[in-house]
């Protein structure tokens, strides 16, 4: 008994830290998102905000731009990276070596930095600052996101599931679309997620990037706080909240097609 | 899809030819002269081997014997270094594996797990091609009907009939194992290969599994090829055991004849235990070991040839009292082994290892007898050290890194030698500095009237070494070497390059 009360550090002790750091810069300011967005400016609680965001068409338009921008960056890298991992994976070239340096190190540099340089590059072959260009910063810097976890689930892949499909009749291409391709699927959707949820609510690449009309929401809302208006807050903290529920949304998506294809689809029959 | 005409026209050409080799010999594969070397390692040597249509064959060995690189050579997951594997009369080592009339059930079964039970079973006869004259390309694919009547007969021969509809990680591993042979024979391969395939279960359940699987061999009359390190395996279920080591087959026989008689000490110490001695034909049917002169069963031998002898310890009749039989000894322990008494006798300085159905406590001052066909008698392995040389000055040769005191006569300085020297012929000093050369000691084998020592020279050689004094394993010894006894025969490089046949 004695014994016991003279443990002072349990493990759990060790998550404490974590917690305060959570509590005062995630819980507390998602809070005070919350709270601005339905508060109106007499200080009452209001659904004004919110109607105010469904209302602007502009507002709406610039979610579907900021989706159709996400979802293409992510497409291009998916199609890109899927292959590189692949090929990285595959025994020749299964180096951590070379896998970090072509792919993790230019992470140590800061991305602004980054994006800084390559708009530099581009503008000294020609391309101008587009819409084109905004995806091609997306792409460029979140690549590596897409291809660690791609890399990381084709590499440690028993290659015995290969093997198997091989022998029971499948040639490299069906094996690859009947065994490897679903395998790999939880990769390719934390890729995707890891790699759309940023983009959604990103706006220094296209800023940096993109012309004047390729606006994304995270730069309207960046640009109603920074505008020091007081009565812009409550607005920006409601469309604020409606990104947030949209990256939930797509988040339980993911989750729940990741947890899909590790099971066994019900049902039986051929 | 212009080929494919053309390749069910060599399917038909290759299955012609086929049935021509079939009637040459009754060999369903024929492998001949396979080398594979994994990074300049050679784990499979010169290997030659025949399997005949419809046997059980067991692939029996160590750990890292080659006998699972042999399976996937068959299964054409690797390619040999040397060498070609013939399915009825037709090369195979360029064929890939999705093309071979061969299945494999997987040391960890590697079923496909996005797919349950019976999409796994199914997996296979999906991609299946069957020749049908009214398609418009000669083949065609299994029907829905005709999968599922398949996969149902295949899991209900694996016991597994109501089990179509389950994820494969929610079944316990003697499951996934029948799902695993389910998919593999529902492919109606010719021949099944299994890799350990019972390794991960249970002893209740691998036995289970043993006598099923013998029994799904009489049911579908195919080849199975079967590796396994577990030499009881082997022996309850094969037709024929191929014992494997070092990538060398040791012996091909049955069970029964591996176990009587194994051609080599490897196989007899590998298959069951076993007392291990050294002794002397004196002439055929006598044989002298532990300084008695025996009846035994075994002719053709050179008078006076060294040999390896095995006697299995429940051949050796055992007796209360001294003078009853051909060795009198005491007993130093005895173990209950649940059907038996496993007591260690010692008897004529040798530590006997004797079962018996009675129990003869610690201490007890027994009888040995042991009957002529008890006493299996086996050529030794290896008879004399033999060493490449070179002759650097009078009565002086290189070998092993050492110069060494040997007659040099008929040779002159520089000439390549091969060195004779027998066991008894060298000598091990305490002190490496007494020594020509060191070398540690790698084992130590007591053999009834002497030690048979080996040690390992910084020079990657070996040397064997009768002594009759007990050295520890890993001591750092001298060797010296008397040169008297010693033979030296020239060397020819390039010739012996030639000749040299690898063993098989």
């Amino acid at each position: 008994m004695k014994s016991r009360k003279a443990k002072v550090f349990r493990p759990t002790a060790f998550s404490f830290p974590y917690l305060a750091v959570t509590l005062v810069f995630v819980i507390f300011p998602l809070v005070l998102v919350l709270v601005y967005a339905f508060r109106g400016e007499d200080g009452t609680m209001t659904f004004d905000n919110f109607i105010h965001v469904f209302s602007e068409a502009e507002n709406l338009r610039q979610l579907g731009a900021t989706l159709g921008i996400a979802a293409l960056s992510t497409s291009i890298c998916l199609l890109i990276a899927y292959p590189v991992a692949f090929i990285l994976a595959s025994s020749p070239f299964n180096k951590m070596a070379i896998l970090s340096l072509l792919f993790i190190i230019p992470m140590w540099i800061n991305f602004m930095l980054r994006i800084f340089a390559l708009q530099s590059l581009l503008s000294m072959i020609g391309v101008n600052k587009s819409y084109f260009s905004a995806v091609i910063g997306m792409v460029y810097d979140f690549f590596p996101y897409m291809l660690l976890p791609i890399y990381t689930v084709l590499s440690n892949m028993d290659k015995s599931y290969v093997e198997a499909s091989r022998d029971l009749g499948a040639g490299p291409v069906k094996t690859f679309t009947r065994v490897t391709l679903p395998l790999s699927l939880p990769g390719v959707i934390s890729g995707i997620s890891m790699m759309f949820m940023p983009i959604f609510s990103s706006y220094s690449i296209t800023k940096m990037m993109g012309d004047a009309n390729t606006t994304v929401i995270g730069a309207k809302i960046a640009n109603l706080f920074e505008n020091q208006n007081y009565g812009n807050y409550g607005y920006g903290s409601a469309l604020s909240f409606v990104l947030l529920v949209i990256v939930i949304i797509v988040m339980l998506i993911g989750s729940f097609l990741s947890s899909r294809t590790n099971k066994a689809p019900k049902g039986g029959k051929a | 899809m212009d080929n494919s005409n053309k390749a069910t026209e060599t399917v038909i050409a290759t299955e012609n030819k086929a049935s021509v080799a079939v009637k040459k010999s009754d060999n369903i594969i024929e492998i001949k002269g396979i080398t594979k070397v994994f990074d300049g390692v050679t784990v499979l040597d010169n290997l030659s081997l025949s399997i005949k249509r419809g046997q059980f064959v067991t692939l029996l060995g160590p750990s890292g014997c080659g006998k699972t690189t042999l399976l996937r050579l068959i299964a054409g997951f690797q390619t040999p270094t040397e060498g070609e594997i013939y399915i009825e009369g037709v090369p195979i080592t360029s064929v890939p594996p999705h093309k071979r009339p061969v299945n494999t059930v997987f040391q960890k079964y590697a079923l496909f797990p996005h797919l349950n039970v019976f999409k796994n079973v199914a997996f296979g006869l999906k991609l299946k091609k069957i020749p049908d004259a009214t398609a418009k390309k000669g083949y065609r694919k299994l029907t829905k009907a005709e999968i599922e009547e398949k996969v149902n007969r295949a899991l209900k021969l694996v016991g597994l009939a109501d089990y179509g509809h389950r994820d494969v990680n929610s079944l316990s591993g003697g499951q996934q194992q029948r799902v695993a042979i389910a998919r593999a024979i529902v492919c109606e391969p010719k021949v099944l290969l299994l890799d350990e395939p019972l390794g991960a279960l249970d002893l209740k359940m691998r036995k289970e599994m043993q006598i099923e699987l013998k029994k799904m061999h009489e049911d579908l009359g195919i080849t199975f090829i079967f590796v396994t390190h577990d030499q009881e395996e082997a022996l309850t279920m094969s037709d024929v055991v191929v014992v494997i080591n070092d990538g060398v087959i040791q012996q091909i026989a049955r069970p029964k004849k591996i176990y009587d008689e194994p051609s080599n000490a490897f196989v007899a110490d590998f298959i069951g235990e076993s007392n291990i001695l050294s002794g002397t034909m004196e002439k055929d049917y006598t044989i002298n070991f532990l300084g008695r002169s025996l009846a035994c069963v075994d002719k053709g031998f050179e008078k006076n040839e060294r040999v390896d002898i095995v006697i299995r310890p429940e051949d050796i009749v055992i007796t209360t009292g001294e003078g009853h039989g051909h060795f009198n000894g005491e007993v130093l322990s005895t173990v209950f082994k649940g059907t038996y008494y496993e007591m260690e006798v010692l008897a004529s300085f040798y530590e006997f290892t004797v079962q018996s159905q009675k129990e003869f406590p610690k201490g007890t001052k027994v009888s040995l007898e042991i009957l002529p066909d008890s006493i299996h008698i086996m050529k030794k392995m290896l008879t004399i050290n033999k060493y490449i040389g070179e002759v650097t000055g009078e009565n002086r040769v290189e070998i092993c890194g050492g110069e060494f005191e040997i007659p040099t006569e008929g040779f002159s300085s520089g000439d390549d030698v091969i060195v004779y020297v027998p066991f008894n012929a060298v000598e091990l000093t305490d002190d490496e500095e007494d020594g020509v050369i060191g070398a540690n000691v790698t084992q130590s084998l007591y053999r009834g009237t002497y030690y048979q020592v080996q040690v390992y020279t910084d020079t990657d050689e070996d040397f064997y070494i009768d002594t009759v004094d007990e050295w520890d394993m890993d001591d750092r010894v001298g060797v010296r070497i008397n040169g008297d006894l010693v033979r030296l025969e020239r060397y020819d490089r390039e010739k012996e390059a030639e000749d040299e046949e690898p063993q098989s």
